[in-house]
């Protein structure tokens, strides 16, 4: 995927968990829980979502890795080095 | 109409899911009501076959007024001459019927549509049918016929005029959701004899545990923190049962079952708590599943009539975004409620040294009616105790 797909695919996911989300006052390295209200129980819910969409199983210890948007495209665009559970 | 929380009032009928003849059972669900608390889902506890839809759509009624009749198959009982309405035709009175929800009312006429001085609203049959259809309370409408009585026009002029609804009210009335959190908390304060303690619990273990249980899962069975609190609060209720029930008629009535009322903020304000029953009898991931579920259908709205208004005690967990502690108001006629604050990071002695730990600040208002500050306390270092040996729970 591209980083615009990336992108594309967050916004449709996280909006999916908050719909009131609003993506235009987003910069790409602030924190998405605080700027959209993500409590860890929503976050845990996008990480279900990524799972559900692309078949990547983002570990927990990672999960801080994907907290901006910068950091989760990057992350996100990387090829995979976990095993598949 | 089911009295959904202590506060409630009345309810409007926003959708039937049944119609009469359909066959229902206990756990059905039959009808869309909204309240101050969004819209919710009305279960029954019968088995059997809706007899007759006794208010229509649009409608708003107190609590405890009957919304349909369900036959049970058991024989009519007959009524005494005096009770039966002289406008009903015979045979609709006498049905055996067992009553969706609440305590019953007397019995009222039901059939035609009654105006609100009990008058017979003056209005065209076609218009009937067409306000019938559109979802539109004839009594809103102004009659523009002879005597005032209501024509198909004026029912299509105002069905225009109303926005259309969603048919399940995603979201909710803020300012109406404010109040019944003001009337219950005002309730709360003024009735109840608070007493609040806190105890501030070393996850250590806790999150080490989750943290190594997590690895081996993928992301859809992984645990969140919320629930290890929830179940070690749900096991030290056990231990404890005076903090789980109702003040109910100057006396405590204990709960039946642990159903923890599980605090959830909804997105642009207000709070809502519906019940996780039998937690203490719930796996970790039973815990998980019914909190993730719970959460999204309280903020669809989707809430079920069953899990509002049973709750048996209340936990407000505030998450990694919240305050660092919870001094929480009982929610009544609960006679406690436990609060969770956000897990921090803070040098805690372990063995005479001083190390980095995770802790949460748990809290306890308990009611003095029932209960005082000792079995308060033994109650929390209950729960510590619990979340020291995470993989029992």
């Amino acid at each position: 995927m591209t980083h615009d797909e990336i992108k594309a695919l967050l916004f449709e996911l996280i909006g999916e968990i908050a719909p009131e989300a609003d993506f235009s006052s987003l910069s790409d390295d602030e924190d998405m829980r605080t700027a959209l209200d993500l409590d860890s129980m929503d976050f845990n819910n996008l990480i279900i979502a990524i799972h559900e969409r692309t078949g990547r199983n983002v570990p927990e210890a990672d999960y801080n890795k994907l907290f901006t948007l910068k950091g989760a495209i990057a992350y996100l665009a990387a090829p995979s080095a976990e095993v598949k559970l | 109409m089911p009295a959904l929380g202590a506060d409630m009032e009345a309810g409007t009928l926003v959708e039937w899911l049944v119609k009469p003849g359909d066959k229902v059972k206990s756990g059905s669900i039959i009808a869309v009501v909204e309240t101050q608390k969004g819209a919710i889902e009305i279960e029954v506890f019968h088995e059997g076959t809706i007899a007759e839809i006794s208010v229509p759509v649009g409608r708003r009624v107190p609590v405890g007024t009957i919304l349909a009749h369900i036959d049970d198959g058991t024989p009519p009982s007959p009524l005494p001459p005096v009770q039966v309405e002289i406008s009903a035709p015979v045979g609709k009175t006498a049905k055996s019927t067992g009553e969706t929800t609440g305590p019953p009312v007397p019995p009222r006429p039901s059939l035609g549509l009654i105006a609100a001085g009990g008058a017979r609203l003056k209005i065209t049959p076609v218009a009937r049918r067409r306000a019938a259809a559109l979802g539109v309370d004839p009594r809103n409408v102004a009659g523009s016929g002879i005597e005032g009585s209501i024509r198909l026009a004026d029912v299509e002029r105002l069905a225009r005029s109303v926005p259309e609804r969603p048919r399940h009210v995603a979201g909710y009335d803020a300012a109406a959701m404010r109040a019944a959190i003001a009337a219950a908390m005002s309730r709360s304060k003024r009735e109840i004899p608070h007493y609040y303690l806190t105890e501030t619990i070393d996850l250590g273990r806790a999150l080490a545990w989750l943290e190594s249980d997590n690895s081996t899962k993928s992301p859809q069975d992984r645990l969140l923190p919320a629930a290890l609190l929830l179940k070690a609060s749900a096991l030290a209720l056990r231990k404890t049962p005076r903090l789980n029930g109702l003040f109910l008629d100057g006396e405590f009535k204990p709960g039946e079952g642990i159903h923890i009322g599980w605090a959830v903020s909804l997105r642009g304000g207000g709070l809502i708590a519906p019940a996780i029953r039998d937690a203490d009898r719930k796996s970790l991931s039973e815990i998980m599943s019914a909190l993730r579920d719970v959460v999204e259908r309280a903020r669809k709205g989707s809430l079920r009539s069953s899990e509002l208004g049973s709750a048996t005690v209340t936990v407000t967990s505030l998450g990694d975004r919240g305050a660092e502690a919870v001094t929480a108001i009982i929610h009544p006629p609960q006679v406690a409620i436990i609060g969770f604050g956000r897990i921090v990071t803070r040098p805690w002695v372990v063995d005479g040294r001083i190390e980095a730990r995770f802790v949460v600040a748990t809290t306890l208002a308990g009611d003095h009616r029932v209960t005082d500050g000792h079995a308060g306390g033994l109650f929390l270092t209950n729960i510590r105790d619990l979340l020291q040996e995470p993989d029992k729970l």
